[in-house]
């Protein structure tokens, strides 16, 4: 279809990209927005809670261990209030003592008692330590001074890690003596083996000084320097996140324990708590990676859809614009013909009768006759006006619109009807006609006289596009439910395809020189107009033409 | 028969007008429908071949008037023109077939005539 300004009114890339970029951001910003946001606030949440369960891990494990030196301490307090030291310091009376705090508490080791002059009295137990005075020892100065004393975990008998517990009992006459006893901490290391922590948690006790008292998962043995530094004094449980020597995150929680020289500490790893987390992240980054796929894949789809519909509907507007244009085209050059011819009709007229009347002179006045060679240039006028005037009359024939006659007929015998005007045409140049008109064609109401005229138009055409011998095929289609169509296809020369696009305007034609016109295609053009046809041409050089007038079923179907 | 040719070409009707007249017809012309209608009143005429346009008054006017005063008249249109419009009314007026696009040959107008008058 030829360029012309109705081109290139939208520019469909840029629409399209539009589209997408718009529709795909309108969709895409909120959603990942939203994903960004609500992955912050989810991680923040779960660490707070995992700081926060350590907290209160740290705090409920420390209320245990002070609660488990409490009640041994208050035992040997009772014990000291129970009997008085002479009681005590009965050979034996500790041994049943032993026995008793074994049974009800365990634990207990050994048990001693020591008069103020640091001597211990009366002793039961694995070691010979009777006898053995502690008046130098800073345990002792300790108990002196504050009555009671707990000590570091050390190790002791049969290299198992023991603590001491002593208490000062006073007496009324000022003076005093101290019960001591040796506790190991398997009781002790149980409670905290026991506690149920996920993420590699560890939980231990560390002295003042930073080694350690009870076994510890991964960061050392009892009574080794713990790995990590010593916390700073805290009232109360405290919890903060830091990075060990491997780089590892850690979250440590602890707790300084009152009357004691330990500090409860319960280590975790920050990874291993936060693996649900990052499964969770993984399930939502894929989700957000599913959803951007479809949101585009849908976007995407969309507008190649709607831009599609556009392009189609863009196209059908140039083409409908072209067809317009066509029409108005054809109808300008019918109005010039029209005046054109009109205007040379009447001189033509005036030349016509002029001639005729010389030619009249001869033939009827006496003077003037027998010059034989005036009558032939006379002749010669009358036959050139007898072609203008065939020329203006078909130029008048293709501006009119004439009254259309309708009648119902069968298109097969309207060929046969033209044919005939050809048959001795065909015979001459050894022409060979073939006419196809299935009976299963409808008939159609149309103009006889314009159809006929449109046939043979065609079929003339082709006679002079052919060389003699050539093939002439009519070929009638019901190729619709309302309209019949009818192809006339030659073997002849063809046309060119830049010649294509003209060969229904008037006075375009290749063969001026054999005496054409230039009007037959266009009369014929104007003459499927009226009929509320369509007229197509298809062609190939040197293969031949073929051309197809589509016929509605009934005039008043196409004719608004 | 007496013809009546009404051009507003005088060179035209003129010459029309003699060349009818070696073909035994007796024919008289006019160049406008006054001159047409002055005519009328002095002669009887059988038939009038009239041109679809002349000044003033258009031939389809004149057509009326005549047929009122000359009842017996018979008519034949002849036109330069090829307009729809013309057409149309022309056709209507006198018959598609006694509607005749100019440059006539001189043997076919004849034809129309005898067939028109004996018609």
């Amino acid at each position: 279809m030829a360029a012309g300004p109705h081109e290139k009114q939208f520019n469909f890339r840029r629409m399209w990209k539009l589209t997408v970029f718009f529709t795909a951001g309108v969709a895409l910003i909120p959603l990942v927005f939203l994903t960004i946001v609500n992955y912050h606030v989810t991680q923040r949440s779960i660490e707070s809670e995992n700081l926060l369960r350590t907290a209160r891990l740290v705090s409920n494990t420390r209320r245990s261990i002070f609660f488990f030196f409490a009640e041994r301490r208050a035992a040997l307090d009772f014990i000291a209030r129970q009997d008085n030291f002479a009681a005590l310091n009965e050979p034996g009376a500790l041994e049943q003592i032993l026995k008793n705090l074994k049974h009800s508490f365990g634990g207990f080791t050994d048990l001693g008692l020591i008069d103020p002059l640091g001597n211990q009295r009366n002793y039961t137990g694995p070691f010979k330590l009777l006898g053995k005075n502690y008046s130098e020892q800073d345990w002792y100065r300790e108990v002196c001074k504050r009555e009671v004393y707990i000590s570091d975990v050390f190790l002791g008998f049969r290299e198992v890690p023991h603590i001491v517990i002593a208490v000062k009992r006073k007496l009324p006459n000022g003076s005093f003596y101290i019960i001591r006893a040796t506790l190991d901490t398997k009781k002790f290391d149980d409670l905290l083996s026991g506690l149920e922590m996920g993420g590699q948690g560890d939980a231990f006790i560390i002295n003042r000084e930073g080694t350690l008292q009870t076994p510890s998962l991964y960061h050392g043995k009892v009574l080794e320097k713990l790995s990590l530094p010593v916390p700073e004094y805290a009232p109360k449980t405290r919890v903060f996140e830091e990075i060990n020597s491997n780089g590892v995150p850690l979250i440590i929680g602890y707790r300084y324990i009152t009357e004691t020289p330990f500090i409860l500490m319960v280590v975790k790893h920050k990874q291993e708590l936060m693996k649900s987390w990052y499964e969770t992240k993984i399930e939502l980054l894929f989700f957000l990676g599913i959803s951007i796929i479809v949101i585009l894949g849908v976007v995407i789809w969309m507008a190649t859809y709607l831009v599609n519909k556009i392009f189609l509907a863009d196209q059908t507007r140039i083409a409908t614009l072209h067809q317009v244009e066509y029409a108005n085209k054809m109808a300008s050059i019918g109005r010039l013909a029209a005046g054109v011819a009109h205007e040379v009709n009447n001189p033509l007229a005036i030349i016509n009768e002029k001639a005729g009347l010389i030619k009249d002179l001869f033939t009827f006045k006496k003077e003037h006759t027998g010059d034989e060679k005036l009558i032939g240039l006379v002749d010669a006028i009358l036959s050139s006006v007898r072609r203008a005037g065939a020329i203006t009359k078909r130029l008048l024939s293709f501006s009119r619109h004439m009254d259309v006659n309708i009648q119902t007929m069968d298109v097969g015998e309207v060929i046969k009807e033209v044919l005939g005007f050809l048959v001795k045409e065909a015979e001459y140049r050894s022409i060979t006609v073939s006419v196809e008109a299935p009976d299963a064609v409808p008939q159609i109401e149309s103009d006889r006289g314009k159809l006929q005229e449109i046939l043979l138009n065609l079929i003339n055409n082709a006679f002079s596009a052919m060389e003699d011998g050539g093939h002439l095929e009519v070929t009638v289609r019901c190729t619709h439910q309302d309209s019949v169509s009818v192809t006339v296809t030659d073997d002849g020369c063809g046309i060119p395809e830049a010649d294509l696009k003209r060969v229904y305007e008037p006075f375009f034609s290749t063969k001026t020189k054999k005496g054409g016109t230039g009007l037959g295609l266009s009369i014929t053009y104007g003459l499927v107009q009226e009929i509320g046809g369509t007229i197509s041409v298809k062609s190939k050089v040197g293969k031949g033409t073929s051309f197809t007038v589509t016929l509605p079923l009934k005039v008043g179907n196409r004719r608004g | 028969m007496r013809v009546l040719l009404v051009d507003d070409e005088e060179e035209l009707v003129a010459t029309l007008a003699e060349r009818l007249s070696f073909r035994g017809i007796d024919a008289d012309w006019a160049t406008s429908g006054e001159d047409a209608l002055r005519k009328v009143e002095t002669q009887t005429y059988d038939l009038a071949i009239l041109d679809v346009r002349i000044p003033k008054m258009s031939g389809l006017k004149l057509k009326k008037i005549l047929e009122r005063k000359c009842p017996a008249m018979k008519f034949i249109f002849m036109t330069g023109h090829g307009s729809e419009e013309d057409f149309k009314t022309g056709s209507a007026e006198a018959g598609a077939k006694y509607y005749l696009v100019k440059p006539i040959d001189i043997e076919e107008l004849i034809k129309k005539m005898n067939e028109i008058i004996q018609g």
